[in-house]
């Protein structure tokens, strides 16, 4: 992985997902390290984001590396119509390693083409967000024991959800049985529906969140944001039938498990939050880990 | 004097040295022309459509005088007019004929119809995987979204 650039979960191989969760396994019992401490890690949020961004920093700050950079386009020379690509190469003068945030789809991928340095992607616009997507791996290995054949459902937003899309691709390669459970208008995309049937794996559809919580092992919440709909009326119409709630969890199985990228607004209410099967907070910080084992294996420092 | 015979029948003239585009589907002569920016050219162009065809029943064919098409070129016929043929014409007779072929990746030409894709935004060359042939579906290599056979736009 050394030197390679991250900027779609399937850049990596299943093997290499699988060695980085083994190398966050260690972060998780030693996190605080001094690896890094003649690296420069520089994080360009070209869009704002608090949990990514403060993860990365704290991944490398416990690991000793000095960190450069922007929080958001507004602050930087971006502003002053500077092109991604002149951003990128000045940045990589001062870097090691770029972790970068954009708005735009493919952002990441351009970026990884023309900088001397690795990329690690940490969104771009509707596309992917693989690093959450390798905490989601190993939240949902360390809460069932396991990867494979899993029943996974996926609940809200999931056509533009990037960290939907990046997880059912990984998950592909661990046998799982998707449910998907999403109003009519904001079902999965067909190029991502398209990686689970060229594995000929199942997958089943919902518009009801009820019907799914007592077959699976993992329920995979996400925000459904207003601005997705064209219509406001449908939004109101649609947004509280994706809402979670602590007596829906009654009949769910003892090793189920509520997972949430966050930042979360109402669709889980408060009262899961002390249901033993509520695993979104230790999740955000299993963040923290993940991004130590893939910042030391992409700059060759294990 | 048999040669004569056969061009007295055609319903498109012959041309003396150039590419002749066969077998478009009708509709698609002007999206060919347009693409191909031969309505901005000078050479001489003779066009016919809706003519009747043995093998696709009717059919559109586009005669260019003086003019041989870049591999650029073919492949952007090749997206819009995937049954072509393309015959190169020195002195009256055909010298090259080939079917038209939609390549397993494109460069530049196309548009991603993503309006979000760094592409549409940033001073960068698209680049496409043809992952569907018959029903024409382009993979972008940045956003990784799927431009289908009707948002197909040129750059």
């Amino acid at each position: 992985m050394k030197n390679r650039s991250l900027v779609s979960i399937n850049d990596f191989t299943k093997n290499e997902h699988l060695k980085i969760l083994n190398l966050a396994e260690k972060f998780e019992k030693n996190p605080t390290q001094n690896t890094l401490k003649d690296y420069v890690v520089a994080t360009l949020f070209f869009e704002p984001s608090t949990r990514t961004r403060l993860s990365f920093e704290s991944a490398a700050s416990r690991l000793g590396a000095k960190i450069i950079g922007f929080t958001d386009a507004a602050s930087s020379s971006v502003k002053k119509g500077e092109s991604l690509k002149d951003t990128i190469l000045t940045v990589s003068n001062y870097s090691d390693i770029i972790v970068m945030r954009h708005p735009q789809e493919g952002s990441a991928r351009y970026a990884s083409e023309i900088s001397p340095v690795p990329i690690i992607n940490a969104g771009d616009g509707s596309n992917q967000h693989p690093t959450q997507c390798m905490l989601d791996l190993y939240s949902i290995r360390k809460t069932q024991g396991k990867l494979n054949d899993l029943h996974i459902a996926f609940v809200g937003d999931l056509k533009y959800g990037r960290t939907v899309h990046s997880l059912v691709i990984a998950l592909i390669n661990f046998n799982a049985t998707f449910h998907l459970v999403s109003p009519v208008e904001l079902k999965l995309p067909s190029s991502v529906k398209r990686h689970i049937k060229d594995k000929k794996l199942n997958y089943f559809q919902y518009t009801d969140l009820n019907e799914v919580i007592p077959n699976v092992d993992i329920l995979y919440m996400t925000r459904i944001q207003g601005e997705r709909f064209a219509d406001p009326l449908e939004y109101e119409r649609v947004k509280n039938s994706y809402v979670l709630n602590n007596n829906m969890l009654d009949n769910a199985k003892k090793n189920f498990r509520v997972l949430h990228p966050l930042p979360r607004v109402n669709e889980i209410s408060e009262d899961v939050d002390n249901n033993s099967k509520a695993y979104y907070f230790q999740q955000a910080k299993n963040g923290v880990y993940v991004r130590q084992a893939l910042l030391t294996s992409i700059l060759g420092v294990n | 004097m048999e040669k004569k015979k056969i061009r007295k029948e055609l319903k498109v003239s012959a041309i003396e040295n150039g590419t002749v585009i066969d077998h478009i589907p009708p509709q698609s002569v002007f999206h060919v022309i347009r693409i191909l920016n031969l309505d901005k050219i000078k050479n001489q162009i003779l066009f016919g459509t809706n003519l009747d065809s043995v093998k696709y029943g009717k059919k559109g064919i586009i005669k260019v005088s003086k003019k041989y098409f870049e591999s650029e070129e073919i492949n952007k016929i090749a997206l819009v007019a995937p049954t072509a043929t393309l015959i190169v014409i020195k002195d009256f007779q055909v010298v090259y004929k080939s079917q038209v072929e939609i390549p397993d990746k494109i460069v530049k030409f196309v548009k991603c119809f993503n309006p979000n894709c760094i592409t549409n935004h940033q001073n960068i060359s698209t680049k496409f995987d043809v992952i569907d042939k018959e029903d024409l579906k382009l993979h972008c290599h940045y956003c990784e979204k799927i431009t289908k056979k009707d948002d197909i736009d040129f750059n």
